[in-house]
């Protein structure tokens, strides 16, 4: 049994709850008196502002911030006291985008998504477009959470869906502390029940990604040296096997921010994530090729700006008015969270990028 | 003047020395580069031992900075534990060693 560790920002009436408090907190102090150049600055020095979006490549859908863990970094500051879920209105006006799309990657995430009381049909009617990658981001406990999510590893089989699971860390107390109590356990279970279907076989076309984040203030370390070590230590321990691991830094906003601010990291954080600044990486930047719809339909360059309230800077912001060829080439909103993403290799929902 | 020997932020400054002599400033950072890379010795590895010489050169910006890359690599605080007991061990080894050549000091003058 999961253990969740506390509340949302939202349900604690954080003043942090709030995008626009984050933006604040993102361009005063270290930014603001000139200790550190901003994110836009920084971009100029490259000669690469304004960030341009190019041709879509992944349609990426949050179809709500419930969830049934309460991790302590996470970026959504989703919950079990989270109530926004995507309706199935809008996810019929997602799957009129997604039959048109150019995009070859759909990518559903939440919160838990699974737990969207229309997830199933989603799937199954998004199925049917012949997405190339249809990605859904599971927790991995949500498979062992209740009794009616038991068969999820044999849907997501039947429906050829790309299975991509967040896992901090091959031991228990790391993963645990970051997570909540019991998670470890139950994300070890869902990892061998997904094998045993066939996810993460080496010749199988079933994928099974890895997502690490680092459990606290620090950068992740090499992708493939962690990959090396997590497919070592859960073979071994388990007789886990997965495909990639993708190593995504934390985002300075929301639960992490908060978590940062709170343990005295935040200044020591914004400037490693400044000093790692990879012009090479600002190139593959996942908002250049991505938009991210929100659980009641609007647009966003990424998940992190959904999060912080900054729609996309075109004429279409909401699904209702989806047209790609308006929304490629716009000006990538941005801020200094965005350093999260160009730090070192890079980091993407798909790992690094340089 | 600063209140203290040590300040933390110094270490986000080391890249500096070059400032007053590039060139032997450069051949350092250079080789000290090159001595991290993966070699026949894994960089977790050599993070490992760089974590247990910071401890017994007693360097805290080399400590601050190797706790946080051992972090930055999955290394528990089991792992790191056990590298500062090997270098603390190898600290208390090298002072007790020396305790034969008081021995045979004794021996030869009062034996």
């Amino acid at each position: 049994m999961t253990k969740v560790k506390t509340q949302s920002l939202q349900k604690r009436d954080s003043a942090l709850a709030k995008g626009k408090k984050q933006l604040e907190i993102l361009s005063n102090g270290i930014f603001q008196n000139g200790e550190l150049p901003t994110f836009a600055a920084k971009l100029k020095e490259s000669n690469q502002f304004p960030l341009k979006a190019k041709k879509l490549e992944i349609l990426q859908i949050n179809v709500g911030y419930m969830c049934n863990q309460v991790c302590e970094h996470c970026h959504v500051d989703a919950g079990p006291d989270r109530k926004e879920i995507m309706t199935k209105e809008t996810m019929q006006q997602c799957l009129d985008v997604i039959a048109s799309t150019g995009a070859h990657t759909l990518d559903l995430t939440g919160g838990a998504p699974e737990m969207n009381p229309n997830f199933r049909w989603f799937v199954e009617e998004a199925a049917k477009a012949g997405i190339k990658d249809f990605i859904v981001r599971s927790n991995l406990t949500i498979i062992r959470a209740n009794k009616k999510y038991y068969d999820l590893p044999e849907f997501f089989k039947k429906h050829n869906v790309h299975v991509v699971s967040s896992m901090p860390h091959w031991t228990r107390g790391k993963t645990d502390k970051q997570r909540g109590d019991g998670v470890f356990d139950a994300s070890i279970k869902a990892l061998q029940e997904l094998n045993a279907v066939g996810y993460g076989q080496p010749d199988s076309d079933l994928r099974l990604d890895l997502v690490y984040n680092p459990s606290g203030a620090f950068l992740p370390g090499d992708q493939m040296a962690m990959e090396k070590d997590f497919k070592k230590a859960l073979l071994e321990d388990f007789n886990i096997r997965f495909h990639n691991l993708f190593a995504i830094t934390n985002l300075p906003i929301s639960r992490f921010l908060d978590y940062l601010i709170a343990s005295e990291n935040y200044e020591d954080y914004m400037y490693q994530l400044v000093e790692a600044y990879n012009p090479s990486a600002v190139a593959n930047v996942m908002c250049t090729n991505t938009i991210s719809i929100s659980w009641d339909g609007y647009l966003y360059d990424c998940d992190f700006n959904q999060m912080l309230a900054l729609p996309v800077n075109s004429k279409a912001k909401h699904i209702s008015k989806y047209n790609e060829a308006l929304l490629e080439g716009r000006d990538i909103v941005i801020s200094q969270h965005c350093y999260g993403c160009t730090a070192g290799a890079g980091s993407s929902c798909q790992g690094t990028v340089a | 003047m600063q209140k203290t020997y040590y300040d933390p932020s110094d270490l986000r400054k080391f890249g500096k020395i070059t400032e007053w002599n590039e060139e032997l400033g450069n051949k350092f950072f250079e080789y000290y580069g090159k001595v991290f890379e993966e070699g026949a010795l894994t960089a977790r590895e050599k993070s490992l031992i760089a974590l247990a010489v910071a401890h017994t050169e007693q360097c805290p910006y080399c400590i601050d900075a190797y706790t946080k890359d051992g972090l930055q690599r999955g290394v528990t605080k089991e792992e790191m534990m056990e590298a500062v007991h090997v270098g603390a061990a190898i600290k208390s080894g090298a002072t007790l060693v020396h305790g034969v050549q008081m021995m045979n000091k004794v021996n030869k003058l009062d034996g």
